[in-house]
């Protein structure tokens, strides 16, 4: 359990990330201060994924600043859950256990079965994880990132590639991570999914963020004519 | 021109004489082989994967320096460890010159370039796959270096029997630095270069038939082994 106060607000300050000539977001300020999850929604290509490795740490901005909780972005505070996953090429404990440096040697193994006991996969600890399915590969990715004890979950589309069975199971955890106190910022482009777990949503269009409002509003009103368009279902140019 | 049949023949008679000297021979060469590429392992694996993450001045020259060094002459590197063993050379205290501790040394320096610049491809490229991952789960750079290598030991396998094929077909270095020595640091190929400058070419044939057979059962072998394993690990 953390105090969510400790990692909040997320706050960016004219963000702004260009790679190879391309400016991929713009001038973005944001400040995420509700304990709620927030959705980042928006079309491919919007800026969604760079945005989160932003404020995971993996990346840096190139103009602007990130902080959480008034401290600089760090890596060891905040864990990323990405649409595809990499497992190492070990059994599922091992790689529960290789996210779990940070804690005492002799408690590693059963901390890692209790991680996997929540995302439901104990009985497969001892399968090859690039064995299991899509979905139980993302649930191991998630006791992984669990594992890391963030105070802030980063979610890149993690059910982009998932059947409706496995997208539940996700969401499920993701719900229960949540109500730890750690704060959820997963972006999507799958719209009943932010319906289900939005506090907030941010729209991101083009590498600009559009809105930032309660979910409720935004999806009942939103302010802006793109964030309406990519909620009737049309498409964004 | 020997006849290879007649050559095949004798090299079955002489696996199936139980002569001791050919199994002294067969043995000498696997355990140097073996040892050599077990030293360059244990040193040009780690090497290889810093290589590969490292970012440093001048490690594109050493990427490449590496992958020049795969085609080391064997005789040069004899005769440089030659020289450092000898009497006069620098580890000469060492008394191991012509002795089989010696041709380890030299199959050790032929079979090093091969697994950094082998490994460091390798690794390079899982390096690909995994960095943002590894990453985002607090992995220092250094720490991925283990985790690369543990990851990637299947392919690593074929990197270490391309090293293990460099040592157990190459004559120059091992014939300097061990000196053929009957029933001492004679292995098959240096058996099969003498018996080829005496003339004896059936003999020599023979010996080489056998070599060939042992290198493809140590292949045959690891080969196996990791196809099993990667069956059992990967998707």
């Amino acid at each position: 359990m953390h105090a969510p106060s400790m990692s909040l607000p997320i706050k960016l300050d004219r963000v702004g990330y260009s790679a190879g000539g391309v400016e991929i977001l713009k001038d973005i300020s944001l400040t995420l201060a509700s304990t709620s999850p927030t959705i980042v929604l928006g079309p491919n290509g919007a800026g969604k994924s760079v945005l989160l490795r932003l404020c995971h740490g993996l990346l840096t901005p190139t103009s602007g600043s990130i902080s959480t909780g008034n401290m600089n972005v760090s890596i060891e505070h905040t864990a990323l859950l990405f649409q595809r996953p990499v497992m190492l090429r070990r059994t599922t404990i091992a790689n529960v256990i290789y996210a779990l440096s940070h804690s005492e040697p002799q408690e590693r193994k059963a901390r890692a079965f209790q991680l996997l006991s929540r995302v439901g996969l104990a009985q497969l600890a001892y399968r090859p994880a690039r064995k299991l399915s899509g979905g139980e590969q993302q649930r191991v990715a998630l006791a992984r990132a669990w594992a890391r004890d963030p105070k802030i979950l980063f979610l890149d589309e993690p059910t982009a590639n998932l059947d409706p069975a496995a997208t539940r199971a996700v969401e499920d955890i993701v719900q229960e991570i949540a109500a730890t106190g750690v704060k959820i910022v997963m972006a999507t482009h799958d719209l009943g999914q932010a319906r289900r777990l939005a506090g907030d949503v941010v729209f991101l269009h083009q590498g600009c963020a559009i809105e930032h409002t309660p979910a409720e509003r935004f999806f009942n009103s939103p302010c802006s004519i793109e964030a309406a368009k990519f909620l009737r279902g049309e498409l964004l140019a | 021109m020997p006849d290879v049949s007649n050559a095949a023949a004798l090299a079955l008679s002489l696996v199936f004489s139980g002569d001791p000297g050919l199994w002294h021979i067969v043995g000498l060469s696997l355990a140097v082989s073996l040892s050599a590429v077990m030293i360059a392992a244990l040193i040009g694996l780690p090497v290889g994967g810093m290589l590969a993450l490292g970012r440093f001045r001048g490690r594109d020259i050493l990427v490449v320096i590496f992958n020049a060094a795969m085609g080391l002459p064997p005789v040069v590197v004899g005769l440089a460890v030659y020289l450092l063993l000898s009497r006069s050379g620098p580890l000469g205290f060492f008394g191991i010159l012509f002795t089989p501790k010696a041709m380890v040394i030299a199959q050790a320096v032929l079979v090093f370039p091969i697994v950094v610049a082998l490994s460091r491809q390798v690794i390079e490229d899982l390096w690909a796959e995994y960095s943002e991952q590894l990453r985002s789960l607090g992995s220092s750079r250094a720490a991925s270096v283990g985790t690369l290598l543990w990851d990637g030991r299947f392919s690593l396998v074929t990197v270490l029997l391309a090293g293990f094929g460099r040592a157990a077909a190459e004559v120059g270095a091992i014939m300097i630095v061990g000196g053929n020595i009957d029933g001492f640091t004679r292995t098959m190929t240096t058996a099969i270069a003498l018996e080829t400058s005496k003339g004896d070419l059936p003999l020599a044939l023979a010996l080489g038939m056998v070599l060939l057979v042992l290198v493809i059962f140590v292949n045959a072998g690891a080969w196996g082994m990791q196809r099993v394993g990667q069956w059992l690990v990967d998707a």
